[in-house]
């Protein structure tokens, strides 16, 4: 069942802090105040941030800053982590090179 | 904000995101209601990112040829932030005398339409794209089409939109819509009542249950589709591909990344249990795709995969028309897997409709009546 989310809702004033240059997705090089902005440009989900900003699409696939991402997203929105659903994770498991991927099949 | 407005769109994909915020700039006050819980969360945020006019239907080929030349450019400074649209052209690939016959006869028609696309041979695709295999003896090429990242694009109508007062609520399912006094105005939900002067139905798929609540019904089925995209690459370049047998297609992005769409023969098959999940057959079978026109990506890794439906018209081309029988309403839907490329058109069509205004296309190939049996 999703949730009913409204996002005319205000979530107050983007106020600047003192750590929003500090690096959260490593793989993609993106900050605490550029997570803190996404939010307040209307992306109220962990799967709108990924797409607006790639957190956690590069070569970790976000096993490393999801958390981070989550709590800060949460703490924006004036809610707690577990109000928040996970983006879903996607296949391979681990990054594979093409000719591997694509050697799937017996030769006949 | 009540729950009021002037207009109340079903759907907040990328169509529907795109017509809110050309309303918004007419000043029109809008909802806009999503049943995922993600805004763009169906095919808007799921395709291959193809702003194509080549190998387009011909009907559906002026919506493409205006935004490239009109909208598309212009787009990311309108919006006010970068959704990484490359107009570099599209080369579609052949490596047989049969993959050339089919290219030359969708080059054929579609310069007939006035678009300007050529036939040209292996060495002149090779001088474009010098990536390429030595396998490929010719390619159709349109210098003015390209490519725009999906997700970013229908955030950055969303986003805007948002800016300008649409208010859009995500998780909230439409049930129906309800005539008053023959005319379309209310939209039920499963859990509140909106009402609108006029009610655009853009829901892909989905539209076709909404519909039958006042009586309308559009021939179209859904077919899952695949995607995958590779770890960074240095540059390379910036032609949207695709092939004459259409294994792939696909583009590198600002990121340096390759996004590749592609199929494995049984997109009309895959077992669904309502959530877009990937095939285990498939990436592996567009890798293999890929290789045979690129073979220097071959040790190109891949770090993600995803599926997304597609609304496939009984005639391949959508409907994005009036209802007759129900004043009120308009009909987006049925995109066939072309939606993205056409959607700063159509937006700018639908909203026009919307207001009474003549559409700067004509719009009459289009319409909800079109379908007619074979006997």
């Amino acid at each position: 069942m999703n949730k009913r989310n409204d996002r005319f809702t205000d979530i107050g004033p983007l106020i600047p802090q003192p750590d929003d240059d500090m690096i959260i997705c490593r793989c993609e090089e993106i900050t605490k105040g550029e997570i803190r902005k996404a939010v307040h440009d209307g992306m109220f989900t962990l799967t709108e941030i990924r797409r607006y900003l790639r957190t956690g699409m590069g070569l970790c696939q976000g096993q490393t800053c999801q958390k981070l991402v989550k709590s800060i997203v949460a703490k924006e929105l004036g809610l707690t982590p577990g109000d928040l659903e996970p983006a879903v994770s996607r296949a391979p498991m681990r990054p594979i090179e093409m000719k591997i991927l694509g050697n799937d099949r017996k030769e006949v | 904000m009540g729950n009021c407005a002037d207009v109340i769109i079903i759907g907040s994909g990328i169509i529907g995101n795109a017509t809110a915020y050309y309303l918004a700039k007419k000043g029109c006050s809008v909802i806009v209601l999503e049943k995922s819980d993600h805004i763009g969360g169906g095919g808007s945020s799921r395709n291959g990112g193809g702003v194509r006019q080549s190998g387009r239907d011909k009907r559906e080929l002026p919506l493409a040829m205006y935004g490239a030349a009109n909208l598309w450019p212009a787009l990311s400074e309108e919006l006010g932030m970068d959704v990484e649209y490359y107009q570099k052209g599209n080369l579609r690939l052949g490596k047989t005398e049969d993959h050339l016959k089919i290219l030359n006869g969708l080059t054929e028609r579609a310069s007939a339409q006035g678009l300007g696309v050529t036939m040209i041979d292996g060495k002149e695709a090779k001088d474009i794209c010098p990536y390429l295999s030595e396998e490929v003896i010719g390619a159709s090429w349109c210098p003015t089409d390209g490519h725009a990242n999906p997700m970013l694009a229908t955030l950055a109508y969303y986003r805007k939109a948002r800016q300008l007062g649409v208010r859009f609520i995500t998780g909230e399912t439409v049930i129906e819509i309800k005539k008053y006094k023959g005319k379309a105005r209310q939209v039920i939900t499963d859990s509140d009542v909106y009402e609108g002067e006029t009610i655009i139905l853009a829901a892909g798929y989905e539209s076709r249950k909404i519909a039958a609540s006042v009586g309308v019904d559009i021939p179209m089925t859904q077919a899952l589709l695949e995607v995958l995209v590779t770890e960074a690459q240095p540059p390379m370049f910036y032609q949207m591909l695709g092939t004459a047998m259409a294994d792939f297609y696909g583009h590198q992005s600002t990121h340096g990344s390759f996004v590749f769409g592609g199929s494995s023969g049984f997109e009309d098959f895959n077992k669904s249990n309502g959530t877009p999940v990937t095939n285990s057959q498939t990436a592996s079978c567009i890798c293999r795709g890929i290789m045979k026109y690129f073979p220097c990506l071959s040790s190109a890794k891949i770090v993600r995969t995803w599926a997304g439906f597609i609304d496939v018209c009984a005639d391949h081309v959508p409907v994005i028309s009036h209802v007759e029988e129900v004043p009120g309403l308009i009909l987006a839907c049925a995109f066939t897997g072309h939606g993205f490329g056409i959607s700063p058109t159509v937006g700018t069509i639908l909203s026009q409709m919307a207001t009474g205004e003549e559409p700067v296309l004509n719009i009459k190939d289009f319409r909800y009546d079109r379908f007619h049996t074979k006997i």
